[in-house]
C-alpha cells in the first residue's frame, strides 16, 4: 500500500480508544468502526516478547493443531465396563472432573459422589463408612481427563460403571464416558441417597447391555453429524441437549426395540425420552476424543482440556504436553432453583466445559435461542457472546455452524494468548451444584472462565518455546 | 406467612425464562420464596421439598404453569402473583433494546471493515504501541492520539512504517486532517490545495482553521508528533509526510510547521524542499530566520503569516497580498491600545497569557522576545525567565495550561476550563496586570460551549478588578471556523459581549496585548521592584 494511495481513496477508520473520536469522524460522513478495546492482562514483558517473537512459528503450529480438531470424526462404537477399558484404571481407583485434587481439598459435591460411588461399588456400606474409606489412602483419585475420559459435574467414574466407547475414527483414539443419570438428585451433583445407588444399579443392569446390544446393531453411530445438525435445532450440547437427545433416539430407538424384550425397551427408551441431558454424555466425550488427537502439537497454545473440580480450575495447552494450568474455580451466579441462592452454590465443577474447548457450549449459544434467559434475555446477547469468542479461537469450525450468524463455523480452538492479550475469557454454559455433599443441582447459568489459569498457561507456554529452541 | 398459588392454563414458557420471573419475585420484600413452573413431575417434587406444593395444584394438568409464593401476608401474596402476570406479560411482548456487537480487537474490525486504511490510537500510552505496530503489520497508516509512548518505540514503528511506506502520525499527534476527515481534535475546514505537516498540533489547527476561514482549503494535513522532529526520531515522518505531499496530485503548496527542530533534522528537511517543485512555506517556531538563507522554503515568522502567505500563493495573488492587509489591521491595532491604555492605574504594567494551545504559548513568547522584556513562563527556554512555580506569575507571564503540571489526572484544558478560570481570577486580583490574554481552541474534541465556560469568569474578574478601581483588557484569538461544531462567529459574539477584544489570529492577539504593555512601559517609565517580588 503506497502511501500515495491513501489520498485518493475514501478515508475508512478503525477508532481504537476514544469513541468521541469515532462520532466526529461520523459527523462528517465518513466510514468508522469502533473497536470495544480493553487492555491486555498483566502479564510479565518477557513472556509477551517470547511469544512475539515466535509469533508466525505458534500461527503455524496453532494452524496444524486446529486442523487435527477439525478433521475429527467421533462416533459412538461400544459401551462397557470402565475398569474393563479405560486406561490405566485400577480397581481401587476413582476418576473426578477437572485438574488434579486430593480428598482434603475436594468440595462438597465431589465428595459426595465419591461416597455414593463407594457405596455403589460395594465398598461401603453406608456414607460413614464411605467416608472414612474415601479419606484413606486406599482409594486412588486422578482426573477423568489423564485417561481419555471426562465426567459431568463432579465427573466421579468407578471401576464397575458401564460407559460409553468413542472413536475418532480419523486419528483412531478412544473417549470414554458414563452414561447420563438424569436430572434431580443424581451422583454427578454430589447426591447419594438409596434412590441414587438404586438408578445406577439400573443403569448397570438395565439400560447398559441393552444399549450395548443396540449400538453393536448399528454398528457405530455418527456423533458430529447428529452435534450439527443439533446446533441446527436450537442445541449448542452443553446446557441444552434436547435437539440431539431427540436426533440419537430416532438412530437408537429401532435398534434397541430389535435387541431388546419390549419390556426392557420400553424403558430404556423412556429413560431416554425423560432426560433432556442424555446426549451431554456423548457430547462431551464426542469433545474429548477430537481434542486428544490435537494435543502434542509442539508451538501450539491453543486449549485441548479446559476443566473445573469444583475447587480449582485448570487448563491443558496442545504445546504443554500433560502440564496442568490451575487457578482457583469460580462460583456461578446463576438462576437457582426455588429455595436456592448463591449462598448455596458450589465452585464450578465438571469436565463439560470440554464443549466450549472444542467450540460448542458457550461459545455456540448463539445457535441455541432458547437459553438465551441465561445470559440476560436477549437473543442479541446470545449473538454477541458468540462473536466475542471468535477473538479468542484459533478459528471457526467447519462442520458445526451457527444458523443465525449466517452459518458461520462456531469460534473453535481456544487460544490462550489471544485470551491474554484481548482479556477475553472463555464463555461458559454450567450447572450449578449444591456446595453440600447430597444436596444435588441448585441452578444452571452461563460465568467467564478465571483469568489466572490462563495467564499461567502463557508463561508456561513461553517456557516450553524457550525449551525448543 | 402465608403459602399462596395459582394455575396459569394454556401458557408455557421455557424453565430459564420461568426462573428469572421467580428470581425477580423473590426480591420482592416480604416474599421469602417463590416458584413459577411448568407442572413436571420433578418440578413438583422441588415445590414439595420447599414447601410450595399447595393443595391447589393437586389437579393441575401436565402443562399448566404453577405459580407459588411463600409471603408476610395474603396481601403482599397477591400483588406478588399479579407481579408474575406482568413480567410474563412482558416477556412476550419484550422489544430487546439491542447495541450492536463492537468487534473487541483490530482483527476483527478488520473483518467488518477489510478495506479500512487508517488506524487511530488512543488507548493508554502503554499499550499504544503495540496496537500501532499490529496496525502496522496489516498495512493500515496509524495516527497515535496517545501519549506516554517510550521514544524506542516511536523510533521502531517509524522505521517500520516507513519501509513499508505507511504513515505513523504521533504519538501525541493531537490533530490531523485525511482526505478531508478531521481526526481527533480537528477543526472543520474547506478542502483546498494547501498541504500541511505539522510536528505542533495547535499549530497545525491554527493555521488549517485562518487558510480555511480566509478562503482557501486543506488538501492534506498530516500531523507527526511534536517528537519526530527531534535527534532521536531524525525527522523520520516529517520527511516522508513532505514526500507525501509532494507527491499528491491535490496538493500545490506545502506549509511546514514545527516547534524548533534538531539541528540536522532542519537540514534534512530543508534539503528535502531543495528538490520539490511546489511552493513551500515553513514556519519552524524560534528558529533562526538566517538558517533559510538560500532555501527554497519561504520562512513565515508567525503561523498566521503562514497561513496568509500560503492563502494568497493558493489564489495565485503572490506570497505578499496580505501585507497590506496587516499593516491596515496594525493601524487598528494601535489605535484599541491607546484607548485601553488610557483606562490602566500606575500599577498595571504586565500581560498574563493563558494559553491551552502549547503552540500557540510558544508563538507569544517568540513575538513578545523582541518587543516586551521581563517575559516568564513555564514554557521559557532562557532559564532566567523560567516560573519557578507555574502557579504564580511575575511580571509578564505566559502559562502553557496544556504542561504536564496541569494536566496529571484532569482533561485538557481545551475540555476542561476549571483551572484557567481560576487563574484568570486570581491574575484579575493582581493590581500590576492590565492585559489577559488567553486563546480558545474550537474543533471537535475541545470542549464545545467555550462561550458558556469563559464569560462568567470574565464578568467576575473584571468586577474584582474595578472593586479595587482597575480595569482589564482581556484579548483572545479563536482558532476555529464557523463550520466546527462550536461556531466560531457564535463564540466570538459571546465573547464581545463580555468585553474581549477577539482578534483574528493567536499572532494578532499577542500584537495587542504587546502593544498595551509596550505603551503603559513608556508612559509610566521603568520602575522595577528590584526583586521581582510583588
Amino acid at each position: 500500500m503506497a502511501k500515495n494511495n491513501l489520498f485518493d481513496e475514501n478515508l475508512k477508520v478503525i477508532n481504537i480508544g476514544l469513541s468521541s473520536f469515532k462520532d466526529s469522524i461520523e459527523e462528517v460522513d465518513a466510514e468508522v468502526v469502533q473497536v470495544d478495546w480493553k487492555p491486555p492482562a498483566e502479564i510479565d514483558e518477557k513472556i509477551i516478547k517470547i511469544i512475539a517473537d515466535k509469533s508466525s512459528y505458534i500461527k503455524n503450529e496453532n494452524e496444524k493443531c486446529l486442523k487435527n480438531i477439525l478433521s475429527g470424526t467421533p462416533f459412538l462404537v461400544d459401551l462397557d465396563i470402565a475398569i474393563n477399558v479405560i486406561p490405566g484404571m485400577k480397581k481401587n481407583m476413582i476418576l473426578h472432573a477437572g485438574p488434579p485434587i486430593t480428598w482434603d481439598r475436594m468440595c462438597g459435591p465431589m465428595r459426595g459422589a465419591i461416597i455414593g460411588s463407594l457405596i455403589y461399588e460395594g465398598m461401603a456400606e453406608n456414607p460413614e463408612q464411605a467416608e472414612k474409606l474415601a479419606a484413606s489412602d486406599k482409594i486412588e483419585y486422578s482426573p477423568c481427563h489423564e485417561h481419555s475420559t471426562v465426567g459431568p459435574m463432579a465427573g466421579i467414574v468407578s471401576p464397575s460403571m458401564p460407559v460409553f466407547i468413542l472413536k475418532n475414527e480419523e486419528y483412531g483414539n478412544h473417549a470414554y464416558c458414563t452414561l447420563n443419570e438424569g436430572l434431580g438428585k443424581v451422583l454427578r451433583y454430589g447426591a447419594f441417597s438409596k434412590e441414587v445407588i438404586t438408578k445406577l444399579k439400573w443403569m448397570e443392569t438395565v439400560l447398559y447391555p441393552a444399549l450395548k446390544r443396540a449400538v453393536k446393531e448399528l454398528v457405530k453411530i455418527d456423533l458430529k453429524n447428529i452435534i450439527a445438525q443439533a446446533l441446527h435445532m436450537g442445541d449448542e450440547v452443553h446446557n441444552r441437549n434436547r435437539a440431539a437427545t431427540s436426533l440419537l433416539y430416532r438412530t437408537i430407538a429401532p435398534a434397541v426395540i430389535k435387541t431388546n424384550d419390549t419390556e426392557v425397551a420400553i424403558k430404556v427408551l423412556e429413560f431416554i425420552n425423560g432426560n433432556d441431558h442424555f446426549f451431554l454424555n456423548l457430547s462431551m466425550p464426542a469433545c474429548k476424543v477430537t481434542l486428544d488427537a490435537a494435543r502434542n502439537i509442539k508451538g501450539s497454545s491453543v486449549v485441548v482440556a479446559m476443566t473445573r473440580n469444583g475447587t480449582d480450575f485448570g487448563l491443558q495447552l496442545s504445546g504443554t504436553g500433560d502440564q496442568w494450568f490451575v487457578g482457583q474455580a469460580p462460583i456461578p451466579d446463576a438462576l437457582f432453583f426455588p429455595g436456592y441462592t448463591k449462598d448455596d452454590a458450589n465452585r464450578d465443577i465438571g469436565d463439560s466445559s470440554i464443549t466450549e474447548t472444542n467450540g460448542l457450549g458457550g461459545f455456540a449459544i448463539a445457535a441455541s435461542p432458547a437459553i438465551v434467559q441465561f445470559i440476560g434475555g436477549a437473543a442479541q446477547d446470545a449473538l454477541n457472546y458468540t462473536r466475542e469468542m471468535y477473538e479468542i479461537s484459533a478459528g471457526e469450525n467447519n462442520i458445526y455452524q451457527i444458523p443465525s450468524l449466517n452459518f458461520r463455523g462456531s469460534p473453535t480452538g481456544i487460544d490462550v494468548v489471544k485470551v491474554v492479550e484481548k482479556a477475553i475469557l472463555p464463555f461458559i454454559d454450567t450447572g450449578v451444584a449444591h456446595k453440600n455433599a447430597g444436596v444435588g443441582q441448585v441452578g444452571a447459568g452461563v460465568l467467564s472462565a478465571p483469568m489466572e489459569p490462563f495467564i499461567k498457561a502463557v508463561q508456561g507456554f513461553a517456557k516450553s518455546l524457550e525449551k525448543n529452541k | 406467612m402465608v403459602v399462596k398459588g395459582k394455575i396459569k392454563s394454556g401458557e408455557y414458557f421455557d424453565s430459564v425464562t420461568l426462573m428469572i420471573v421467580a428470581k425477580q419475585i423473590n426480591e420482592i420484600t416480604g416474599i421469602t420464596d417463590a416458584a413459577v413452573v411448568m407442572n413436571t413431575a420433578e418440578n413438583r417434587s422441588i415445590l414439595e421439598s420447599s414447601g410450595l406444593l399447595i393443595s391447589d395444584f393437586d389437579d393441575a394438568k401436565g402443562s399448566d404453569l404453577l405459580i407459588c409464593v411463600n409471603a408476610e401476608n395474603d396481601e403482599i401474596a397477591e400483588e406478588a402473583m399479579l407481579k408474575v402476570d406482568e413480567i410474563l406479560e412482558e416477556v412476550r411482548h419484550e422489544i430487546s433494546d439491542i447495541e450492536d456487537f463492537l468487534p473487541k480487537s483490530l482483527e476483527t474490525a478488520l473483518n467488518t471493515m477489510p478495506n479500512a486504511n487508517l488506524v487511530l490510537i488512543s488507548v493508554t500510552g502503554k499499550y499504544a504501541a503495540n496496537e500501532a505496530m499490529k496496525a502496522l503489520k496489516k498495512g493500515l497508516h496509524v495516527m497515535i492520539f496517545s501519549d506516554n509512548v517510550f521514544i524506542e518505540d516511536e523510533v521502531k514503528l517509524k522505521k517500520y512504517a516507513h519501509k513499508k511506506e505507511l504513515l505513523v502520525m504521533g504519538p501525541d499527534c493531537g490533530t490531523a486532517i485525511i482526505n478531508g476527515v478531521p481526526l481527533a481534535f480537528a477543526n472543520v475546514v474547506n478542502r483546498g490545495n494547501i498541504g500541511i505537516v505539522a510536528a505542533s498540533g495547535t499549530g497545525l489547527q491554527e493555521i488549517s482553521s485562518i487558510i480555511s476561514n480566509n478562503g482557501a482549503g486543506i488538501s492534506q494535513a498530516i500531523g507527526t508528533g511534536g517528537r519526530d522532529v527531534k535527534k532521536e526520531v531524525g525527522g523520520i515522518m516529517f520527511l516522508a509526510a513532505l514526500d507525501a505531499l509532494t507527491m499528491d496530485k491535490n496538493t500545490e503548496i506545502i506549509v511546514l510547521v514545527s516547534k524548533p527542530p534538531a539541528k540536522e533534522v532542519l537540514k534534512k528537511i530543508l534539503g528535502k524542499v531543495e528538490d520539490i517543485h511546489k511552493l513551500v512555506i515553513a514556519i519552524f517556531l524560534g528558529v533562526d530566520e538566517k538558517l533559510f538563507d538560500g532555501s527554497k522554503a519561504i520562512p513565515a515568522k508567525t503561523l498566521e503569516e503562514a497561513a496568509l502567505m500560503a492563502v494568497s500563493l493558493a489564489q495565485k495573488r503572490g506570497k505578499i497580498s496580505f501585507q497590506e492587509m496587516l499593516e491596515k489591521r496594525y493601524e487598528k491595532i494601535r489605535e484599541i491600545a491607546q484607548k485601553e491604555v488610557k483606562t490602566k492605574t500606575g500599577t498595571q504594567r504586565y500581560l498574563r497569557g493563558l494559553f491551552c494551545g502549547g503552540t500557540l504559548c510558544e508563538e507569544a513568547l517568540i513575538i513578545f522576545q523582541d518587543n516586551l522584556t521581563d517575559v516568564y513562563s513555564n514554557m521559557s527556554s532562557k532559564e532566567k525567565f523560567q516560573l519557578k512555580d507555574p502557579l504564580q506569575s511575575i511580571k509578564n507571564t505566559l502559562i502553557d495550561m496544556g504542561a504536564d503540571e496541569f494536566t496529571v489526572g484532569r482533561p485538557h484544558p481545551m475540555i476542561d476550563y476549571s483551572l484557567r478560570n481560576r487563574r484568570i481570577l486570581k491574575e484579575a486580583e493582581d493590581p500590576e496586570v492590565a492585559v489577559i490574554l488567553f486563546d480558545v481552541v474550537l474543533g471537535f474534541g475541545s470542549n464545545m460551549d467555550p462561550a458558556k465556560e469563559l464569560t462568567p469568569t470574565i464578568e467576575q474578574a473584571e468586577k474584582i478588578a474595578q472593586k479595587a478601581g482597575r480595569e482589564l483588557t482581556f484579548v483572545c484569538s479563536i482558532t476555529g471556523t464557523d463550520l466546527d461544531p462550536q461556531n466560531k462567529k457564535d463564540v466570538e459574539k459571546k465573547l464581545k459581549g463580555a468585553g474581549v477584544f477577539v482578534m483574528e489570529s493567536n499572532a494578532a492577539a499577542c500584537e495587542l496585548s504587546g502593544l498595551i504593555i509596550e505603551i503603559l512601559s513608556e508612559k509610566f517609565g521603568e520602575k522595577e521592584n528590584s526583586n521581582g517580588k510583588k
